[in-house]
This record gives structure tokens, C-alpha cells and sequence, in this order.
């Protein structure tokens, strides 16, 4: 017989304080694999499973690549590659090149904000084995998932079941990978 | 004082921004059954063909212009601008509320914004894209529409970059661009939830394509809300800049009405009462058609009504200042602008746009109008058509008799400038109409937040 291996396991919960308590407890039982779904953003539950998070960076080096070549842009085409007279003003006129500068930054940040989030989230993900378990289907209506991913080195079969089963949730499901 | 605060309960008079007694269930299917349980009514048919039709009409009077050329409308030398950018500058600033709300808003933590912004973003960009379908079409030959972009070419030459017209290019596509962003990045977390709670494959796929695999992970959460809130910091500068450059590509040239330091204040604040009065106008038939009063309350056309009104004040002044310096200037141009303003030949519209966007709009102080939906939708359509005349007003009565009057003119639009004017309002309520019916109108997780059971109690 073929054994499937496990992704990790799943406890569902009924509320958002149920399911922050849970993380919290969970991670200071020493799980540090662990991951939690919710249907609308929770700040309480990022802080409870710690996570990284680099889209201000992003965001920042994108600003700057679209602020300082939008300027240079201008200054080389004006200036150096195709300098026209208008009268009598220099051809490195800068003030009226504040606007489509400020308007590059905007633009390079944008982008690199939301790209930035989607690559660092992993996305687009169409597969991911939580989606395996069909009860999963509503994290994104009213229900909350807490898992731990069976790469955790505290991970255990039985003994991570009777932890989760301690933290009172409405139900426990294996996720095959 | 503190130990007083205890006593007197403390009671809100305003309506809630969401009526009580929802739970994350009952949001969640009342506002995604629209989309995928509701059978599609016979006057959203009617409604949606009447606007294709429309739409039909406007690439018709734009394949002829293709055609024939500009010569068809009514512009001429001295008025060049005409229909075309009276309505580009009418459709950009409508577009402004959009990003209003969703991003301005979401930075005051006005909370009551959660059950407009998903439909005022949709509103947004259709309005910007009927707004840049103008100066395309404006240049005369749109086909050659790219050379305004930077690129390198055998003709060896570059845009002219101090030029107002290049910087209007680069902020209305950057407008475009992060508004497409924002409301689409906004829609992520729904449309999974449409995912898995449609039944139809086809459904199924599509949404869970667009869906990108999302899953509501904390982690995922965390970073998502820290790149909504820092696009919309990029989007709340943006959003006040783009009507500042409209209002540059007049205000840098000369013509007597145009080179005014009031412009880009004025601009902005004009963008926003139409914005919301386009709001208003959509919002109030959809909640009653959709049964969403529960969601989009009377609070939130109080409140809309409260920013058109301020706003509204802020345009007052801004014609208050334009005719105070067209008499304190001593400039005899500028006296002949406001002499020909309030005496010229078309000196009934200057009158109707006072009538519309600083008269009506006093009835808003009334509070049994700001709560009743007709009373508002007519006054939003008044200050709609208001905003039109102001943008008619600048750019034909300021044009059409400059500073030789051997070189005065008359503006008559023709049946194309209507043709395709209308046609661009049927092709925004065509979007409209597809928006409300495969997409949720209302953004879902955001009003999950607003319920009380959202709170995380501490132990």
C-alpha cells in the first residue's frame, strides 16, 4: 500500500481570539513551522507565528529606481542627447522635470509594491496541499485554520495531535502533500 | 470632567456603516450571492444593451473621425480644445473619487469606506479609461499616439519633456496604471472566496486563476496590508497630482482664464465633487436594485453628501477668485474675460454653471435631502452636469475670444462631438454593468472586519 506523506496538521476554530490564543500557544510550545488561515487580516496573528517582511524594502528600492531614472531619463534626453533652446532656458531645466520624476516614483513604487507582496507570498500558487482538505474551503468565509507543517522538528504524528487537541478546536484533519 | 465621562452615556446619533445582526457568513453570502446564485434579471439585459448600443455608437463617430479627420467636430482656430477636452478633464476628474475613497480615506481610518471603495475603484478606472480615449482621438492621427512616449526611434528625436501635454501623459498613465493595481491587488482575497464558493467548473477556474492561489495566511495578511497601506501612501499624492497637471496644461499657457496660480487647488477640489456626486449616482440605484441598504446605510450618503458640499464650498471660492482677479488684476484681458464670462455670447451656461455647482448644492445643508435618495441622485446629476459646463466654460469661453479680436470665434459642437460624447458615458455604464454582475461590488473581507465578532478579545 502506498502511504501518501503529510503536509501537517490542521486544527479549525470558530474565532479569530480562539485561533490567535491557539497560534500563540502553539509557538511558545516550540513550533516554529507553523502557519495560520484566517478570512480578513488579523495583526495579533502575524506578531503570534512571527513572520518577515520585506515589501516596505521593496517598495523603498522601487521608489527609488523610478524616481532616479525618471530624472536621469529627462536630464539625458534634454540636456545631452537632443538639447533644444527654449528661450534661453538652461537644458537642464529641472524644475519642470520635478513632475514626470515624481510621477515615475509612484509608478516604479506601485508596481513594486504589488509584485513584491506576490513574489515574497509565494503567488501565484494555484496548487497548495492545504487546499486538500475540504473543510479549507472556508478560510475564506468564516472559519480559522491553524497548521503545523510536518518538516517542524517537534513535529510528531500522535504527539502534535493530542497538542492541538488540548488547544480545543472544532476539528483536526491530517493534510496529505 | 474624567469621572463625568463615565455617566453620560455616550450615544451616536448617525446611522451604522453596517446594519447589525451580520455575522462573517451572512456578509460573505449576501454579497458574493450576487454574483454567483442571483439568475440575472431582465433589466440588467435591457439596461446593459441599451449602454452597448451606445457604446456601439461612440466607435462609430470615432471610425469616421478615423476617417475623415478632426475637421467633422466642431473645433476650429481659435477654439482647438473643444468637446474633446471638455470632456477628458469631466471623465479624469469623476475618476478621482475612486481613489478618494479607497486611499485617502483608508489613511484616516474612515471605516464607513469599506462598502463604497470596491465600486468606487471600478468607477475610477472606467472613467479614466473614457477620459483617455479623448486626447487620443484629439491628436488627429491616434495611430501615432505612442510617439508621446519616450522610445527610441529612427527619427531620432525625444518628447519635449517641459512640455505640460507630456506631463499629462505620464500622470494619467500612471493614474490608470496604479488604480488597475489597487483595485485588482483589493480584489485578491475575494475572488478565492468566490473560488470556493461557486459550483459552476468553468467558475471555479476562472475565479481560482485570478485568485492567484490565494489562501489567507497570516503571513500572506501581514505583508498584503503593509502593501496596501504603502500603495496607498504612493496613491495619495498621485491621486492629488493628477488634477494638478490637468489643470497645468492650462494654467502654464497664457491665454486670459488659463494662467492662474488657483488652478490646481481648484481643479482637485472640482474632481472630487464631481467624483462623489458619480459615486452617489451609482450607489444609489445599485443598493436599491441589489438590496444592499444594510451595507451602503445612510451614512454613507450623508457622508457623501457632507464631502460635495465641502468641496463644492472650495470650488465656489475658486470662481470667486477667478472673477475677484479678473477685476483686481487691472489686466484689460482678464476684466474682458470676466465682462465676457457674464455678458458674451454664451453667458447662459457661465450663469447655469453657478446655478448648478454653487446653488443646488446648498440644499445639501438640508438634512432630510442628504438621507433621501432621490433628493441626492438629482443633485448629484445637477452638479455632474455643472462640472461639465465649469470644464465647457474654461476651455471654449476662454479660447474662443483671446487678445485680438480679429481672431474670434464661435464653438458649435456637431452631432459627432455628441455622438461620441454620449457613447463614452455608454461605454462606462457598459463596464458598470459587467463590474456588478461578475465581480463583487462590495469588497468582502473588508467588510468581515467591521463586524464585531472581528475583534480579537484578549484573555
Amino acid at each position: 500500500m502506498k502511504t501518501t506523506p503529510i503536509y501537517g496538521l490542521m486544527a479549525e476554530f470558530d474565532s479569530a481570539t480562539d485561533l490567535v490564543g491557539a497560534a500563540r500557544k502553539t509557538h511558545e510550545a516550540g513550533y516554529k513551522k507553523i502557519d495560520a488561515y484566517s478570512p480578513f487580516p488579523i495583526e495579533d496573528l502575524a506578531e503570534a507565528i512571527q513572520c518577515s517582511n520585506y515589501v516596505p524594502l521593496v517598495t523603498l528600492i522601487g521608489a527609488l529606481i523610478g524616481g532616479i531614472s525618471g530624472y536621469l531619463m529627462q536630464y539625458w534626453m534634454m540636456a545631452i542627447d537632443y538639447p533644444i533652446n527654449v528661450g534661453g532656458r538652461p537644458y537642464n531645466s529641472w524644475p519642470a522635470f520635478i513632475v514626470i520624476t515624481f510621477e515615475m516614483t509612484i509608478l516604479f513604487g506601485g508596481i513594486f509594491a504589488v509584485l513584491g507582496m506576490l513574489a515574497l507570498n509565494g503567488l501565484p500558487m494555484p496548487y497548495h496541499p492545504v487546499f486538500n482538505v475540504p473543510r479549507f474551503a472556508m478560510a475564506t468565509k468564516d472559519r480559522f485554520f491553524l497548521i503545523v507543517f510536518s518538516t517542524d522538528p517537534k513535529y510528531s504524528p500522535t504527539g502534535t495531535r493530542q497538542f492541538l487537541e488540548s488547544l480545543g478546536p472544532r476539528s483536526i484533519s491530517e493534510v496529505p502533500s | 470632567m474624567a469621572e463625568r465621562m463615565d455617566d453620560v452615556e455616550v450615544t451616536d446619533r448617525r446611522a451604522p456603516v453596517i446594519e447589525p445582526g451580520y455575522t462573517f457568513g451572512t456578509v460573505t453570502d449576501k454579497i458574493s450571492a450576487i454574483v454567483l446564485n442571483r439568475p440575472t434579471s431582465t433589466g440588467w439585459f435591457i439596461g446593459f444593451g441599451v449602454f452597448f448600443l451606445l457604446t456601439m455608437m461612440m466607435l462609430y463617430a470615432i471610425g469616421y473621425l478615423v476617417l475623415k479627420g478632426t475637421g467633422i467636430w466642431g473645433i476650429n482656430i481659435p477654439v482647438g480644445w473643444g468637446f474633446a477636452i471638455v470632456n477628458f478633464v469631466w471623465w479624469i476628474g469623476i475618476g478621482h473619487a475612486g481613489t478618494l475613497i479607497s486611499a485617502i480615506l483608508l489613511l484616516l481610518r474612515q471605516t464607513w469606506r469599506n462598502s463604497i471603495n470596491r465600486f468606487a475603484e471600478a468607477m475610477t478606472l472606467f472613467a479614466v479609461a473614457a477620459a483617455g480615449i479623448f486626447p487620443l482621438i484629439h491628436t488627429g492621427r491616434p495611430w501615432l499616439a505612442y510617439w508621446l512616449f519616450p522610445y527610441p526611434n529612427t527619427m531620432n528625436y525625444w518628447p519635449q519633456f517641459r512640455s505640460p501635454l507630456l506631463w499629462d501623459v505620464f500622470a494619467v498613465s500612471t493614474y490608470f496604471t496604479i488604480s488597475l493595481l489597487f483595485w485588482f491587488v483589493g480584489l485578491i482575497p475575494d475572488l478565492a472566496t468566490l473560488r470556493d464558493r461557486s459550483e459552476n467548473r468553468w467558475a471555479q477556474m476562472i475565479y481560482g486563476m485570478l485568485a492567484m492561489g490565494w489562501r489567507g495566511s497570516a503571513r500572506h495578511w501581514h505583508r498584503y496590508e503593509t502593501m496596501y497601506l504603502l500603495l496607498a501612501g504612493l496613491a495619495t499624492p498621485l491621486v492629488l497630482s493628477v488634477h494638478t497637471v490637468v489643470s497645468f496644461d492650462f494654467a502654464i499657457a497664457i491665454v486670459p482664464g488659463w494662467h492662474t496660480t488657483i488652478f490646481p487647488p481648484y481643479f482637485v477640489a472640482g474632481a472630487i465633487y464631481s467624483g462623489f456626486a458619480m459615486v452617489l449616482m451609482l450607489a444609489i440605484p445599485i443598493r436599491k436594485l441589489y438590496g444592499l441598504e444594510d451595507f451602503i446605510t445612510e451614512r454613507h450618503l450623508q457622508n457623501s453628501a457632507k464631502v460635495m458640499l465641502a468641496t463644492g464650498w472650495i470650488v465656489a471660492y475658486g470662481y470667486g477668485i477667478e472673477a475677484f482677479m479678473g477685476w483686481y488684476s487691472g489686466n484689460r484681458y482678464d476684466s474682458f474675460l470676466l465682462w465676457n464670462r457674464l455678458h458674451g455670447p454664451y453667458a447662459f451656461f457661465y450663469y447655469l454653471l453657478l446655478t448648478c455647482n454653487i446653488g443646488t448644492p446648498q440644499l445639501l445643508w438640508i438634512r432630510k435631502l442628504r438621507t433621501s435618495s432621490v433628493g441626492l441622485f438629482l443633485v448629484s446629476l445637477v452638479i455632474l452636469v455643472g462640472m461639465w459646463l465649469e470644464r465647457f466654460v474654461i476651455v471654449v469661453m476662454s479660447l474662443h475670444r483671446d487678445f485680438l479680436n480679429s481672431s474670434w470665434g464661435m464653438y458649435y459642437p456637431t452631432r459627432w462631438d455628441w455622438m461620441t460624447y454620449i457613447g463614452t458615458i455608454g461605454m462606462f455604464l457598459t463596464a458598470m454593468f459587467l463590474f456588478v454582475r461578475i465581480l463583487p461590488m462590495i469588497s468582502i473581507f473588508e467588510m468581515r472586519t467591521l463586524l464585531p465578532e472581528a475583534e480579537v478579545k484578549s484573555e
